[in-house]
């Protein structure tokens, strides 16, 4: 099985970087957004799939991130930095959100989130200095690395895969790590983590401000892609949407927000018939999927493979 | 002064519609663990079947009726049957996520079914101003005040004077021990489903008139009756009405006398100070269930 999954994944990099050779340019932006998305999926499954936290505010950090590049390279922050910084904040945020949420039980976090999307979008709409307000921040630039211009779409689109390829080695690096093995622990059994010794409130918490990071650090290659950022993009309707990611394509498994973002970025798409009726089926099928596969897509292919492999092969590691 | 008691007057208004829409939030809670994110959306939507019977021809005071009826059956049997029982195996989690795509389906469902633009909506009583004590005060929230009280007074008699109402609380503090005792535990479940039913359909009807019908009304008010529930402990009544009066007036004189710009910021602000300095709610105690 696990040649399986490795034969799958080398099956689909080596498509993610021909695709857009045969796409047409809005096929490469959307490719890119799935790329961009694909990383705040990442971010929130650490939350969602790994300590079981719902956060709602996803794409509140990913407008941060966003509005953060928008606002400092203008100013001759080169774009590194800047999105660094986006990490770094939305790291710094997190982790005080998540501080005094996780204190208590219940899912507390999940409303504190909630809040705080609001709270970001009042911030954005109404400190017109800063941010311009309801009008957004138009013409945020493409960065260039060593006189190579992301200008082009398919540039763009080739450094948001790179980018989504250095991240997502890192989280997957971070999971394999002693330390990173916490979170598994915190996935598998939390009772048993915290009995041999795991202070699984220091690593939830430490799951949900890494997890904003990555959102953070999505909102940093989001404001260059769409080239135009404003506070409605950032609303809860963005957090929902990453969830639903996360769990459409399989909470807990590494590569489901890959399968949940393209899903996510594709049907709607695919779905230009139904028009305004998208969100409700999607809606419903969501709902479906929960009542008969909470885990997902992967969950379900992981169940179907089960099902087929012979027995006693299976000796799970 | 004056202004101070006008504002206090509507702010216990809006607090009491918060209030019973957090009551309905934490009942539902306590007796089966369904944390409802789709709660504000259930407040939505009773008010479109109030338009939508009067637009079948339907006088206000039967359309009302008919859309309590209607939350009952759709908000409270459907909601149960359809969305929280095939769940309840997998824990709390699924459940979660899965009212919140019942929220989205509700919202979009509202908006494509029947309109994206807020609709006027009949009040309850011919607006008019009444003077107490040199301060001008609405009907309007004085109506509101009335039913609120009224329907917590008879929610709270049910709880606690009658057989049904010791029968819910067993089932909520400890199901149990209510199944060995022989309480029928489901159906006390799926009453707490239909209570809540009412709740909202009330809700719906005091709060439309004042915030006009829109699909997209349940996201702020969702958002008050979860913070009104854990500032006033989120596992008792008197707790969610409590802490629905406080956002509400808070809510109101922040608005008038801070900023109006940060308005949906103050919830928060209350929110994180109550959970950093009295997790478990104003009235709530740790780690314990009652009604």
């Amino acid at each position: 099985m696990k040649w399986l999954a490795a034969g799958a994944a080398a099956a689909a990099a080596i498509f993610a970087l021909i695709a857009p050779l045969l796409l047409k340019p809005f096929g490469i932006y959307l490719i890119s957004m799935w790329a961009v998305l694909t990383i705040a999926a990442l971010g929130l499954n650490l939350t969602l799939g790994y300590a079981g936290q719902v956060s709602l505010a996803q794409g509140a950090f990913v407008g941060i991130g966003a509005y953060t590049v928008a606002l400092l390279t203008p100013v001759g922050c080169p774009f590194a930095l800047a999105f660094l910084a986006a990490g770094a904040l939305c790291f710094a945020v997190g982790w005080v959100l998540g501080y005094p949420a996780l204190r208590v039980q219940h899912h507390y976090l999940a409303f504190v989130t909630l809040a705080f999307s609001t709270l970001v979008f009042l911030v954005l709409r109404n400190e017109e200095w800063l941010t311009g307000g309801i009008y957004g921040i138009n013409g945020v630039a493409r960065p260039s690395f060593f006189g190579w211009s992301t200008f082009k779409a398919l540039n763009f689109y080739y450094f948001s895969l790179g980018m989504l390829a250095v991240l997502a080695a890192a989280t997957w690096w971070m999971l394999r790590s002693p330390w990173g093995r916490a979170f598994v622990a915190l996935r598998e059994n939390p009772v048993r983590a915290l009995s041999l010794g795991l202070d699984t409130r220091r690593y939830t918490l430490m799951a949900f401000a890494i997890g904003s990071s990555l959102g953070g650090m999505a909102g940093a290659l989001y404001a260059p892609l769409v080239q135009f950022i404003e506070p409605v993009s950032f609303t809860l309707g963005l957090s929902f949407n990453l969830l639903l990611m996360v769990i459409v394509g399989g909470s807990g498994y590494f590569f489901g927000p890959f399968v949940g973002a393209l899903i996510a970025v594709l049907l709607p798409e695919w779905m230009r018939v139904a028009q305004g009726y998208y969100l409700i089926v999607y809606a419903m099928l969501v709902m479906v999927m929960m009542a008969f596969c909470p885990s997902g897509i992967l969950g379900l292919l992981e169940r179907a493979l089960k099902a087929f492999a012979p027995r006693g092969k299976e000796a799970a590691p | 002064m004056a202004s101070f008691f006008q504002l206090l007057v509507s702010g216990l208004a809006t607090g009491a519609i918060y209030a019973l829409i957090a009551v309905g939030f934490t009942l539902v809670w306590q007796t089966s663990q369904t944390i409802n994110f789709a709660q504000g959306e259930f407040v939505m939507l009773p008010a479109f079947f109030v338009l939508a019977a009067m637009n079948a021809g339907a006088p206000f005071w039967l359309a009302a009726a008919i859309s309590i009826v209607v939350s009952i059956a759709v908000l409270g049997v459907l909601f149960k049957l359809v969305v929280v029982d095939p769940m309840l195996k997998y824990g709390v989690l699924p459940l979660v996520i899965s009212t919140i795509a019942l929220s989205l389906l509700l919202k979009e469902g509202a908006k494509e079914f029947y309109s994206s633009q807020a609709q006027p909506f009949p009040a309850l009583v011919p607006a008019a101003d009444i003077d107490i004590l040199g301060a001008v005060v609405s009907t309007q929230s004085l109506a509101v005040l009335a039913v609120a009280i009224v329907t917590v007074v008879a929610l709270n008699l049910l709880l606690n004077r009658t057989r049904l109402g010791r029968q819910m609380q067993a089932t909520a503090q400890n199901s149990t021990l209510a199944r060995i005792l022989g309480i029928p535990v489901e159906r006390m479940v799926l009453y707490t489903f239909l209570i809540n039913a009412v709740l909202v359909a009330i809700a719906s009807i005091l709060i439309s008139p004042i915030y006009l019908a829109k699909f997209n009304n349940g996201d702020t008010l969702g958002l008050a009756a979860f913070i009104a529930a854990i500032i006033g402990g989120f596992n008792q009544v008197r707790g969610a009405i409590l802490g629905g009066v406080i956002l509400g007036v808070l809510d109101n004189l922040s608005a008038a006398y801070i900023s109006s710009q940060y308005r949906g910021a103050f919830p928060l602000v209350i929110l994180i100070a109550v959970i950093l300095l009295r997790p478990q709610g104003l009235l709530g105690r740790v780690e314990e269930r009652t009604i």
